[in-house]
């Protein structure tokens, strides 16, 4: 230990990796990272439940059901609205956010922070509370005689949208923040001086400038969205099947390792081709 | 003073409006639990009926919420200890990679990094397939393996972030003054990243009393955690006592946030 440390003086300043000091972090990983999806991996490619017969069965039988089909797409829309709604809210209160005045920015700032000092399973919960049939939003809805019967609106896919825009959106706006707090005034006050409406500013100004910090924020939502299983089954209820929670279903419940496997893979190719989508989207968005 | 065309004004509006929701959204629910916390009914109902502390009572009794106890228990033990050894690895890896320039430095940082952007709960399935192919029984050991994967990169982060700031003149300096590098690592490099690890310590331990995941494969009825025991709960009988454990978790995390960010500054790292 002694040993390692004193290199440690001299690795920061360093031309090369000092391996004695990344082994310890990079075994640990191999073992119990690079390891355990190794073996993922490798269960995939047995066709029965059982694990006898070796063979892409299991592939064949996820990849040709209409069912587990719907599945994978339901996934990504899900992780597609929830990215549009963080989107929409986000942006507008970014803006509100760099046009305050440092008191109001201490306020926001603590009202931003807010939803990470609650963990997301109690945010699921809150949003239980706030939909249920005797809930916040269906009494509110009753009582200005908008609807007579309470809307269900748990179990249904506005709600879960509802409630992962308020448990993600955080994500969105923390980079959203940093790029923005960054942002050149004088191209803003350029722009509005030049006769530009407030519209165009932001399309042509605004938005492309912060593009960089949207694409870090929507990866994040996404990839949070996506693989939410606490929020997923206990807004989503047994009606919506997602990924998660058809991974969870397939390991502990029906014990078809092999084809939970398989799903767990699709969901991380899922999620990979998201976050690569948007990686490409600001690459384009650059070139321009 | 620009002159204030219909563009402009329905921009206000617009800007403003979903502002305004934004911040509703972000407050409501929060607030809600808390108020629901108080309550003296059986239901969730709101507004409460009445207020009262009945069912933090009935939370901090040590006989009736045996289960919440040991859960809640095992998950700070988890949390605690994959932090320190997270720690320790990821500090020594980030002085491993940091300011070298070579393809090799910045594969082994994507690699250290890569468990914050893949699914955790497909590393969680891996992670239980692979221990029970290896026969190993579940226990809290393997949770803590589990956790430190997913927590470790947030340590290597902040950490890394911090050592490319330092200003490498002071180590030359030390070093043509005659300090070892031991001397120099323990007396410059480490006080000046100190808030940047405490920073980084305090988000892993949080995602790990946080992680849904990784403990719902890997834990059982013995080796309960607070997530998966309060997901349990969610799903069964919606008892009013998840929203006291969620009173008791909103004042931990403010005091353990207030503290920090008077020591590291913690909302101004959050957002770089």
């Amino acid at each position: 230990m002694a040993a390692a440390v004193a290199v440690a003086g001299g690795a920061a300043s360093g031309e090369r990796v000092d391996w004695r000091l990344a082994a310890p972090l990079g075994l640990t990983y191999l073992v119990f990272f690079a390891a355990p999806f190794a073996i993922l991996l490798g269960i995939s490619f047995y066709a029965d439940a059982e694990q006898t017969q070796l063979g892409l069965g299991s592939w064949l039988k996820f990849y040709t059901d209409a069912f587990y089909l719907k599945v994978i797409f339901d996934t990504l829309k899900l992780g597609f609205f929830a990215v549009a709604a963080t989107t929409l809210l986000a942006y507008p209160l970014a803006l509100v956010f760099r046009a305050s005045s440092p008191r109001l920015q201490r306020i926001l700032t603590f009202i931003i922070l807010m939803p990470l000092l609650t963990s997301v399973v109690i945010r699921t919960f809150a949003w239980i509370v706030i939909l249920a049939r005797e809930g916040v939003v269906n009494q509110a809805l009753m009582g200005l005689g908008l609807t007579a019967a309470p809307l269900n609106l748990l179990q249904t896919e506005l709600g879960l949208v509802i409630a992962l825009t308020q448990i993600e959106m955080p994500l969105m706006l923390l980079p959203l923040l940093t790029i923005m707090s960054r942002m050149d005034q004088n191209l803003v006050d350029a722009s509005r001086a030049l006769g530009a409406s407030q519209w165009r500013t932001f399309f042509k100004v605004v938005l492309p400038l912060t593009l960089p910090g949207w694409i870090a924020g929507a990866t994040l939502v996404f990839a949070s969205s996506t693989t939410a299983f606490i929020s997923q089954t206990v807004i989503g209820g047994a009606r919506l099947v997602y990924l998660p929670a058809l991974i969870y279903q397939q390991a502990t419940v029906v014990y078809n390792w092999p084809f939970a496997a398989v799903a767990s893979l699709t969901l991380l190719f899922t999620v990979l081709a998201g976050i690569m989508a948007l990686g490409l989207l600001g690459r384009f968005a650059r070139m321009d | 003073m620009q002159r204030s065309t219909f563009a402009d004004i329905s921009y206000r509006w617009v800007v403003g409006l979903l502002a305004g929701l934004a911040i509703l959204i972000l407050i409501a629910p929060v607030a809600i639990v808390i108020a629901t916390s108080f309550t003296t009914s059986q239901t969730l109902r709101f507004p409460p009926p009445g207020l009262s502390l009945r069912w933090y009572q009935e939370l901090f009794d040590p006989v009736r919420s045996a289960p919440i106890h040991t859960a809640a228990w095992n998950s700070v033990w988890v949390g605690f200890v994959a932090t320190m050894l997270g720690m320790v690895l990821s500090v020594l890896a980030a002085l491993a990679v940091a300011r070298v320039s070579r393809p090799a430095a910045r594969a082994l940082e994507a690699g250290f990094l890569s468990p914050l952007v893949l699914p955790s709960l497909s590393y969680g399935l891996a992670a239980l397939m692979f221990f029970s192919v290896l026969g190993i029984r579940p226990s809290l050991n393997l949770l803590i393996a589990g956790h430190l994967v997913v927590i470790a990169p947030f340590i290597f982060r902040t950490t890394l972030a911090s050592l490319t700031q330092l200003d490498p003149t002071l180590l030359e300096a030390s070093a043509s003054l005659g300090a070892s590098r031991l001397y120099a690592f323990r007396r410059i490099t480490l006080p000046l990243i100190a808030p940047g690890i405490a920073a980084g310590c305090f988000l892993a331990f949080v995602s790990s009393m946080d992680n849904v995941p990784v403990s719902l494969f890997l834990s059982n009825a013995r080796t309960g955690m607070l997530p998966i025991r309060m997901w349990g709960m969610m799903e069964s009988t919606l008892d009013v006592r998840i929203a006291a454990v969620a009173g008791v978790l909103i004042l931990a995390t403010l005091i353990l946030m207030i503290v920090m960010d008077r020591l590291t500054g913690l909302t101004k790292r959050v957002s770089a």
